[in-house]
């Protein structure tokens, strides 16, 4: 192992970067893209669900109820239709996701203590936000028939068990606040896979490998000395995105920072020797790119549970993400983000990434080492 | 140590079923400038990235400087500089950061690092260049970079697989010139080419042809080689027709047009001479010239190949 070899190596790339303005532009507006529209894009918070009411009832207690709707952030009442058919259009043409009948009897039933019962209308296309808006209204339903229960009927007795939650972490419960650090995990996984995974491949291309295979040079050299230099690009996108994070999207960050800097340096070590293992696995740079893409950009959205939890998904999946570096950088990164734990909490992650990094550089260097001219 | 620079024994290198190099042995001496000739897909470039250590043989030995190649790559690689037939220097880094990287690559001492850097631009006379892109660089000079760059950690063997090729002539004799420099100074040179002429300037030279070596030896030696035939040299006024005629003299073996005259390989020169003089008198054809002269290094080259050839076939 020569120091002066690898430095070279280094200087090397650092003047092929430097050189390459575009793609250095790229490297770093990347970041920028991504994080702003993904972070938009990527909203999972159901608010403002827009809805009908079809009151038959027309009493005070429905007046009531709708207030209850109308008062909350989660429903925004488009109207007051008088059957059922405005109701069904309106869904078919995806103006609403929800329609809330109530029926007649509403409040006498209320009034003689049998409760009251709505019905719900569900656009159940998006399977997703509709089990939430039925959540949402259930929960307002039932909240105000036990609370009228409770008035009406025995006005002295205590009231039925309340049980009140507090959200830990993202008290607000802010979707923006667990997608951002993960997204940021993702997009780093996705740039620094780029950004390395030409880097071999180019020089096959431009026939530069064969000059290097007849020097001195050994393998873990050109690995450590490429590496070290998207090393530099990569972290200057992680601080881009750590910024873009805090300032525009307002992420608390409640951890260390130390513990920051020292995952993202394991994290993209291990990612930039992985661009590097599938450059040196094709002697095209578009065949590198593509195999680049294909195996950072899918796991990394899918495998790494930025959104998609891990624990839910088939087995196979839950196994192959096991190799997926993001998934631990995306768990590390929620933790230091919204926990503010310190590196007890999170050393298990640690120590995966660092096998990772430490199993791909391996297969890097003997793929290199196996390199010669055809 | 012996006195040899390079020893490559039984060299095989096949690729499925195509042989590309079939048993080359080889031996060249220190200093020596050592040719290595063939056309297109002889196995030149094969052979030498064998001897390089780039490419595996399939089997056989190469000793560079009495160190097995297979054995100890890396003592080889300092100990050799090799200049690719394709250019392979980084076009996107300027004349002098391309100078810097191999000398960090070669592991030049820092002390010697700026005098061999100097060296190299002199010789390549890129001094006031060094600064330029090397992409923008035309192939001449590019070729010479390329050299210099090849010889930064001062390497005793030298390895240039057709390093004028493409290459305007005058050009190409400036970089001989080098070749030339650079093997008075001690260091054993092994190049390959395809420019007969260029084969004059070799001190040893081997001719490949389809993956073997068919001769070997000095270029006077080579010469003298094609002894069971000679050479006349026949100018006439009429050559097609002389062409013609000749074709029923006995003794004759090929006729060949050569510049403006023919070259007549024959059997028994001087009975074979009276024939022919008498058959174009004959038939009223005026000779200027008749004469045995002794062969180019491209005329004992073509005729070896085109042995070969109707051998094989």
């Amino acid at each position: 192992m020569s120091f002066r070899r690898t430095r070279a190596v280094f200087v090397k790339e650092l003047h092929h970067i430097t050189r390459d303005s575009r793609s250095l532009a790229l490297a770093l507006a990347m970041p920028v893209m991504m994080l702003l529209l993904y972070g938009y894009a990527l909203s999972l918070d159901v608010d403002h669900i827009p809805a009908l009411v079809y009151d038959q009832d027309n009493t005070s207690a429905s007046r009531d109820l709708i207030r209850q709707f109308e008062g909350s952030r989660f429903f925004t009442i488009r109207g007051f239709p008088a059957g059922y058919r405005q109701i069904e259009h309106d869904i078919n043409f995806s103006t609403i996701l929800i329609g809330i009948v109530i029926p007649r009897g509403f409040g006498d039933d209320l009034q003689s203590g049998r409760g009251g019962e709505v019905q719900l209308l569900v656009d159940g296309s998006d399977s997703n936000t509709s089990a939430i808006a039925i959540g949402y209204a259930e929960s307002i339903v039932q909240g105000y028939s036990a609370r009228a229960r409770v008035r009406n009927v025995t006005p002295a007795a205590p009231p039925p068990v309340d049980a009140r939650m507090r959200v830990w972490y993202n008290s607000s419960l802010e979707s923006k606040n667990y997608v951002v650090p993960g997204l940021i995990a993702v997009i780093l996984m996705i740039l620094a896979g780029q950004l390395t995974s030409l880097t071999i491949a180019r020089e096959w291309e431009m026939g530069t490998m064969e000059q290097l295979l007849s020097t001195p040079l050994r393998p873990a050299e050109m690995l450590l000395g490429k590496m070290a230099a998207y090393f530099v690009v990569g972290l200057v996108d992680s601080a881009i995105a750590l910024i873009i994070g805090l300032v525009v999207f307002t992420v608390p960050f409640r951890g260390s920072f130390l513990v920051l800097v020292a995952s993202t340096c394991l994290f993209l070590f291990g990612v930039l020797c992985w661009g590097i293992f599938i450059s040196a696995g094709s002697r095209t740079q578009v065949e590198a790119y593509q195999m680049g893409m294909l195996s950072t950009f899918l796991p990394g959205f899918l495998m790494s549970g930025f959104v998609f939890a891990i624990d839910t998904m088939p087995k196979l999946i839950q196994v192959i993400s096991v190799v997926v570096p993001a998934r631990y950088f995306v768990a590390i990164l929620k933790s230091v983000f919204l926990k503010g734990v310190g590196m007890s909490a999170i050393w298990d992650q640690m120590v995966f990434l660092a096998i990772f990094g430490g199993l791909v550089f391996w297969l890097a260097a003997r793929k290199l080492r196996n390199q010669k001219v055809a | 140590m012996n006195g040899l620079a390079l020893q490559a024994r039984d060299l095989v290198k096949s690729f499925g079923d195509f042989v590309a190099v079939d048993h080359v042995t080889l031996e060249v001496a220190r200093g020596e400038i050592f040719g290595f000739l063939g056309p297109n897909g002889a196995g030149k470039s094969t052979t030498i990235r064998m001897l390089c250590g780039l490419l595996t043989p399939t089997s056989g030995l190469a000793l560079i400087n009495g160190i097995d190649v297979a054995k100890d790559p890396e003592e080889v690689r300092r100990n050799l500089g090799y200049m690719s037939q394709k250019f392979s220097l980084y076009d996107d880094l300027t004349v002098e950061q391309n100078i810097d990287f191999f000398a960090g690559m070669y592991g030049v001492p820092r002390d010697r690092r700026n005098q061999r850097k100097e060296y190299a631009l002199e010789m390549a006379r890129l001094g006031e260049r060094r600064a330029a892109l090397t992409g923008s660089l035309s192939g001449g000079w590019k070729q010479r970079l390329a050299l210099g760059c090849a010889i930064l950690h001062d390497p005793p063997i030298l390895f240039l697989d057709e390093p004028t090729s493409g290459v305007d002539p005058i050009v190409r004799g400036v970089f001989w010139d080098l070749i030339r420099g650079l093997s008075a100074t001690g260091h054993t040179i092994f190049v390959s080419t395809h420019y007969m002429d260029e084969a004059e300037y070799c001190h040893r030279l081997a001719l490949m042809h389809r993956g073997k070596v068919i001769a070997l030896g000095t270029p006077s030696e080579l010469r003298h080689k094609q002894s069971a035939h000679s050479l006349l040299r026949l100018d006439s006024s009429e050559p097609l027709e002389t062409m013609r005629a000749l074709e029923q003299v006995s003794g004759v073996v090929d006729v060949a047009v050569f510049g403006g005259g023919l070259h007549v390989t024959v059997d028994d020169p001087d009975a074979t001479a009276e024939r022919i003089r008498q058959k174009l008198t004959a038939a009223a054809i005026d000779i200027h010239r008749l004469e045995k002269i002794l062969p180019s290094l491209e005329d004992v080259f073509v005729s070896m190949i085109e042995g070969e050839e109707r051998r094989a076939a």
